[in-house]
């Protein structure tokens, strides 16, 4: 068996991966809690961030922290346009027709990066690719640190916008009762688009926190929605803390899986777990009743 | 303050409503009778801004307000109390009544706050309890406070005494007529048609989408014939 330190450094590991796992879920579910529809459109999104990225450090020379502080806002106002001016008026308030919506969407956008970009793996070189925090019986990356901080304050932020603000409060009320969030002089079409941009905005730090230890390909972003997907199951569709918790524990699973049976096979253990979830728990760890 | 004419409303273009006028001036009670399914909550939907009306006028305060949004009916001053509360399940009493003055009513928010939890002391015990767990009475004091949140000029009721056992259903309609003694105009939409008649000063009796009826209140509840036609009595 492998000794403690070993174990404990995966458990580490599995969790910096999980909390930028925990970014891409929380977009995705909040979407659902809200708009009541899979964004398939959120793989698709993070593949274009991951590329902003790119074309920001290889073009500009900025930095992907840095890039941060302008991809981010510039995705919240793509998820805003995109869900109030296309999605919202395509889908004539049928819940259906959204999903199909965003589904072409994403048709739309992984062919537009294959045509610019083609197939090719891309990634940028930073200085501290490699830098290291060495805690005594381990080495954990300097990026993928920073990955677990920046991820768990944004996190923090959005836990404090939705419980704190008139516009994270109105996003709860429209999410479960939208005719008396609209007698309350809520605009709806206005807190949807709102929701759609912290969608696109969590999902566009997540390509900051991973372009400085990841590759971005034309489909990159949609085997991380999957995981992400399953973390949403996990945790209960719709539910914030659900898919928080439910990322930590994924990456958590997915790199002890990757210790005892091989890297190639971390993920497996993510695919038994989400399994066993619809079988025993369908409506997930923190998920109501529908 | 408010004026109807000829409003032309319904779902998919199916007409609900077939021609309704009424008016309600400012301070005043205003109620709105008639059996079950004859229009009553489609009227007020299409008030509000909750449905489109297909034709027809809708002024309030001067304002065209036909085809407008609920935001910006709100934002004038003009608050649907729905039928059946639609109130927040999820979120805290209090998160509920801050969002009525989400649109209208914020400056004062803080002291509004304080005046619902006087007008609804039961409200104030349980500030932080969720919602979807309160008794259907306190659920729809909450709803009428969430409205009132918002310094409304007209409020209107949908059946607030629906499904209220009835020592509530005294306790709402005194609880009414507290609210408009301030001054507020209400337009009250009930099927309590006995205590509405005592409370408000005007009364429209509507059938199949029309109003077939209108009058002083006193007046129609003293013409035994007319209830007998029209209410069920
Ligand atoms: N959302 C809706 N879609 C289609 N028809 C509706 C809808 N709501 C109400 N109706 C129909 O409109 C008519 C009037 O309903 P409503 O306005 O609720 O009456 P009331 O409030 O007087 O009981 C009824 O025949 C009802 O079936
Ligand atoms: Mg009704």
């Amino acid at each position: 068996m492998f000794a403690p330190d070993i174990i404990l450094a995966a458990v580490l590991n599995g969790l910096m991966t999980g909390s930028v796992y925990a970014l891409i879920a929380l977009g995705l579910t909040l979407v659902y809690g809200v708009l009541h529809i899979i964004n398939f459109a959120h793989g698709a999104t993070l593949t274009a961030a991951m590329f902003a990225v790119y074309v920001a450090h290889t073009v500009f020379r900025l930095d992907p922290y840095l890039a941060l502080v302008i991809v981010t806002p510039l995705f919240f106002g793509l998820g805003y346009g995109l869900q109030r001016f296309v999605i919202g008026p395509a889908s004539h308030g049928e819940d259906r027709n959204i999903l199909l919506v965003t589904l072409g969407l994403s048709i739309l956008i992984e062919n537009a990066m294959l045509a610019m970009f083609r197939s090719d793996t891309r990634s940028i070189d930073v200085p501290y690719a490699f830098s290291s925090i060495d805690l005594g019986f381990t080495f954990l990356a300097l990026p993928r640190v920073l990955a677990f901080g920046v991820a768990l304050l944004v996190a923090l932020l959005l836990g404090l916008l939705l419980t704190r603000t008139d516009t994270g409060k109105a996003i709860r009320a429209v999410a479960k009762e939208k005719t008396g969030a609209a007698l309350a002089g809520i605009d709806v079409a206005h807190i949807y688009a709102v929701t759609f941009g912290l969608g696109a905005a969590c999902v566009a730090i997540a390509a900051c926190l991973l372009m400085p230890t990841f590759y971005v390909t034309p489909r990159a972003g949609n085997a991380f929605v999957l995981v992400a997907f399953t973390i949403v199951v996990l945790g209960g569709m719709g539910s914030i803390p659900g898919a928080l918790i439910g990322a930590l524990f994924i990456g958590v699973v997915e790199s002890l899986c990757g210790l005892f049976f091989g890297e190639s096979l971390g993920q497996i253990g993510i695919f038994l777990i989400f399994i066993l979830v619809l079988l025993v728990k369908p409506t997930g760890l923190f998920g109501a009743r529908a | 303050m408010l004026e109807v004419e000829n409003l032309v409303a319904g779902y998919g273009g199916a007409d609900v409503l077939r021609g309704i006028g009424l008016s309600v001036s400012a301070g005043e009670i205003v109620a709105v009778l008639g059996a079950n399914g004859v229009g009553k909550t489609t009227l007020n939907r299409a008030i509000s801004g909750l449905i489109r009306p297909s034709s027809g006028n809708i002024r309030f305060l001067g304002y065209d307000i036909a085809g407008k949004g609920p935001p910006a009916i709100v934002a004038a001053g003009l608050i649907h109390v729905p039928e059946g509360r639609r109130i927040f399940p999820n979120m805290s009493v209090r998160d509920n009544l801050i969002l009525g003055s989400y649109r209208r009513g914020k400056p004062a928010r803080a002291a509004n706050l304080e005046r619902m939890f006087a007008l609804f002391p039961r409200l104030r015990e349980r500030t932080g309890q969720l919602a979807g767990t309160l008794s259907g009475g306190e659920q729809q004091m909450l709803a009428i406070g969430r409205g009132l949140m918002a310094e409304p000029k007209l409020l209107i009721l949908d059946e607030p005494s629906l499904g209220l056992s009835p020592l509530l259903v005294e306790e709402m309609f005194s609880l009414i007529g507290r609210i408009a003694a301030d001054g507020l105009a209400v337009l009250l939409v009930e099927q309590n048609v006995i205590q509405s008649l005592e409370l408000a000063s005007r009364a429209y009796v509507m059938e199949n989408g029309r109003v077939v009826v209108s009058g002083a209140a006193a007046d129609i509840a003293a013409d035994p014939a007319l209830k007998h036609a029209y209410l069920g009595l």
